[in-house]
């Protein structure tokens, strides 16, 4: 029983409450968008930006932000497309360790320029965004990898059912899991939130402030690289802007779901519901028939919303010391 | 002697004050942090603002700059009284403040950083750049500054931005100036500089309130002094009719002993020494040696280098040359968690910046630095957790409804407590207290210095860096005096009086005040 999920315990149950409602409001027009199948389908749907926002709510924890993780994926999902495509013999399981390990890599540059070079975690990724990016469009010089380039099994795997779920959606539960493990019962989990909580204090424990926020932004990195094969898999289509923008999308993730941009503050749990929360809007709007402009408007005003919650969270916490120092003096 | 009664002092001035403060009160949650307090500042003479910190000074200078309003009683300008509900007001009313550390922009010019938010306008309201520039430059040499106006201040020496502080201060046609501690950064020509500068303020019939740890500059251009202890003031008067031994008196008091649970130190064999510890800018040639079951006090001015040895000898910072022996082995910390590792530990100073991750619950702070301990291959174990808390918190005493509490909720002594029972729970060998009982409450005191006992006397050795005279004679075995960066005396606690702890602090003998 994580302590920090105890104190965020009304934030998350506030944001479960939120998602029953649209669930309710929807579905009292709409019978069958609460079937299990259509659930199912929207957490299929919102699986790869669960696998991002864990990433990237490990590098919040630490007070950093990695804005590259979209021009990661493209990078390496388009990497992975080509090689696809020039060698359709090689094995999935070799590619996905290969996106695996590419997006490891790029994260681990970001990781490096924080830590060694002591660099704003905004401007190094900002800068690495364009460069990633970039970088997709001079191996592909700008063509698309199709669906008919790409071999059966490449596309497959991720859609296969197994045990009733799509692999893409087992992968999520899987990092969901993983997860839970990391931030709540391993040494790095516990200094990820020690590091963005109070980074001085947490020099003063002994822990490498620096080394922390690079673990971080290689999960990040790694988590990208593998959402790079899964994205262009999905899809069945690689090219130069896929999932633009995308990396906007995994951080409203992860500040609907409680962490806070501030650092120190955040739950899994919440994590994966902010995704959820996004999920569920993206996939009802157009079920009750709200134009594509207005939705791009609807979830802006979420994301708004959910944080001038977190605020005033966070401030009614204030006001709680204040009482109990007076009841302890 | 009479002078030492604060009633006394008001009738010795020839003329009426130009500002009075009478019965200010001011208190903030869990402390008193001035009681009843009363300040006269005359036209053309200097009143010197002596006392320990945390004895209320900077709380008395914010409010008088209008930075916090009193809780209660009266600040009177030419008998008149005021209020100053805000910064703005207090410098309308012609109350200016040279502070210490001097905020001013380093990106902008001289003229800029002297006029900034009271820039001279011209008709249609822009900012009229040729008087600004004519004005602060007139300003400056009026203070025998030659400093052009045009130059952006990151380009000045610290003594020259100092300069442009006093400018800034004059600028608002002050009648009053507070300095805090003007020459805490200063050199000794730069110092030469600046009191003949207070003597031109002094000519111009200004009312200067100086706050100074250094007597001997005191008796050099003060008239007057407020001696301040723990919130209040306990003496007022004219210099002349006191010396040096009077205000040490005023200022440390006379209750030294009693209130502290020194026991009887079984002081075994030395554990950690330090040689010729020292950094280029910083510190120079420190060496001490620290026993087993050895409260070892480092005692000098804000300043004087304290905190920066600490942070050498625990990793955080890494000294130019020098060694470090533990249990007669040279040990190098070339990070914190080398220092813990090798059994050092250190509570800074402010908790809450340092110390405690406020945001965690109780059980986690405790739990940080022997994670090791508790989980087992690489994933934590929470029973352990909270077996290791429970422990400590019921060592230390800790007041709290639940260890899963955050620890920014409990109250500032709580929290002193938890930072110190995280790092009893690595069980060290040597352990550092950086100002352990600053801004706590008196009960939170005693249980911190209680445990700092107790601690000695399960045979760890503490070194104890505190700016309260009090606390150092009372807990100490040994104290090492720290002045501007160099040891300015190691004593022995037999014997020891306030007196000689001030004087090596300040580097005053009797002789040349």
């Amino acid at each position: 029983m994580s302590l920090i999920r105890t104190l965020l315990a009304r934030r998350e149950t506030l944001l479960l409450c939120a998602m029953l409602a649209l669930l309710i409001g929807v579905t009292a027009r709409f019978p069958e968008f609460a079937t299990p199948a259509s659930l199912a389908n929207v957490f299929h749907d919102t699986s790869i930006l669960i696998i991002l926002a864990l990433g990237q709510m490990a590098v919040i924890l630490t007070k950093s932000i990695d804005l590259s993780v979209a021009a990661n994926l493209a990078f390496t999902g388009m990497t992975v497309a080509m090689l696809n495509h020039a060698f359709p013999d090689l094995s999935i399981l070799v590619l996905m360790g290969l996106a695996l390990t590419m997006g490891l890599a790029l994260g681990a540059i970001n990781g490096l320029m924080v830590w060694r070079l002591n660099m704003p975690p905004i401007v190094v990724t900002l800068g690495t965004l364009t460069i990633y990016r970039g970088l997709a469009f001079v191996e592909s010089g700008g063509a698309w990898v199709n669906a008919h380039e790409m071999s059966p099994a490449f596309l497959e795997l991720p859609r296969a059912v197994v045990a009733g779920l799509p692999v893409l959606s087992w992968l999520a539960i899987l990092a969901i899991g993983l997860s839970v493990l990391l931030f709540d019962r391993t040494p790095i989990g516990r200094a990820f939130f020690a590091t963005g909580g109070n980074a001085v204090a947490a020099v003063y424990t002994g822990i490498d402030v620096g080394r922390t926020r690079f673990y971080a932004f290689c999960l990040s990195g790694m988590l990208a690289g593998l959402s790079g094969y899964l994205w262009v898999s999905r899809y069945a289509v690689a090219y130069v802007d896929v999932a633009g923008g995308f990396e906007l999308n995994v951080i409203a993730a992860c500040v609907i779901g409680g962490v806070s941009i501030a650092g120190g503050i955040g739950s899994v749990a919440g994590t994966v519901l902010g995704a959820l929360f996004l999920g569920l809007i993206m996939n009802a709007l157009p079920v009750i028939g709200v134009s594509p402009f207005w939705q791009m408007a609807i979830s802006g005003a979420v994301i708004i919303a959910a944080v001038t919650i977190n605020a005033r969270a966070e401030r009614s916490v204030g006001r709680n010391i204040l009482r109990r120092k007076e009841i302890v003096l | 002697m009479n002078a030492m009664s604060p009633t006394q002092s008001v009738h010795t001035a020839e003329a009426q004050p130009l500002l009075e403060m009478v019965g200010i009160s001011k208190s903030f949650p869990g402390v008193k942090a001035l009681s009843d307090v009363a300040l006269s500042l005359r036209a053309g003479h200097v009143t010197a603002l002596i006392g320990e910190n945390g004895a209320g000074k900077s709380t008395l200078v914010k409010c008088l700059t209008g930075i916090y309003q009193p809780d209660s009683g009266e600040i009177r300008v030419d008998g008149k009284p005021v209020r100053f509900a805000t910064a703005d007001a207090a410098q309308a009313a012609g109350v200016t403040a040279i502070h210490q550390e001097t905020v001013l922009f380093d990106e902008l010019t001289v003229a800029e950083n002297i006029f900034l938010g009271h820039a001279p306008r011209t008709r249609l309201g822009f900012v009229d750049w040729a008087a600004m520039h004519a004005r602060a430059a007139a300003i400056l040499h009026g203070i025998d500054a030659p400093i052009s106006t045009r130059v952006r201040l990151k380009d000045l020496s610290i003594a020259q931005r100092h300069l442009v502080a006093i400018a800034r201060a004059l600028s608002v046609d002050a009648r009053i100036v507070i300095m805090d501690e003007p020459t805490a950064a200063l050199s000794y020509k730069e110092v030469e500089d600046l009191f003949r500068i207070v003597a031109r303020l002094k000519a111009a019939g200004k009312a200067i309130l100086f706050i100074s740890h250094k007597f001997e500059e005191v008796w050099r251009i003060a008239e007057y002094y407020a001696v301040f202890r723990d919130g209040r003031q306990v003496g007022a008067g004219l210099l002349a009719d006191v010396d040096q031994h009077d205000l040490v008196k005023m200022m440390v008091g006379r209750d030294v002993a009693h209130v502290f649970p020194k026991g009887e130190p079984k002081i075994g064999d030395t554990v950690f020494s330090v040689r010729k510890l020292s950094h280029p800018t910083e510190y120079d040639d420190i060496s001490f040696d620290l026993r087993r079951g050895e409260i070892l006090g480092l005692y000098g001015l804000v300043g004087a280098g304290r905190s920066e040895v600490c942070q050498a000898l625990f990793g955080v910072s890494r000294p130019g040359s020098g060694e470090v022996l533990l249990d007669g082995q040279p040990l190098v910390t070339r990070s914190p968690s080398d220092a813990i590792g090798a059994g050092i530990v250190y509570v800074p100073e402010e908790r809450g910046r340092h110390g405690a991750i406020t945001a965690m619950p109780i059980v986690s702070n405790m739990s940080l630095p022997s994670l090791r301990q508790t989980s087992r291959r690489n994933f934590l174990r929470m029973a352990e957790e909270f077996a290791l808390a429970r422990t400590y918190a019921e060592r230390l005493d800790l007041r709290a409804a639940s260890l899963s509490q955050p620890v920014g909720t409990l109250s500032g002594g709580n929290q002193q407590k938890v930072v110190i029972g995280k790092w009893l729970a690595t069980r060290p060998k040597v352990i550092i207290l950086d100002e352990p009982t600053k801004g706590i409450d008196i009960g939170s005191k005693a249980a911190v210095h209680a445990f700092m006992s107790e601690l000695a006397a399960e045979g760890l050795a503490v070194i104890m860096v505190s700016s309260e005279i009090p606390e150092v004679l009372g807990m100490s075995d040994r104290v090492l005096v720290m002045r501007e960066g160099r040891m300015a005396g190691l004593f022995d606690r037999q014997g020891l009086t306030p007196e000689i702890l001030v004087r090596a602090a300040t580097g005053n003998s009797e002789g040349r005040q």
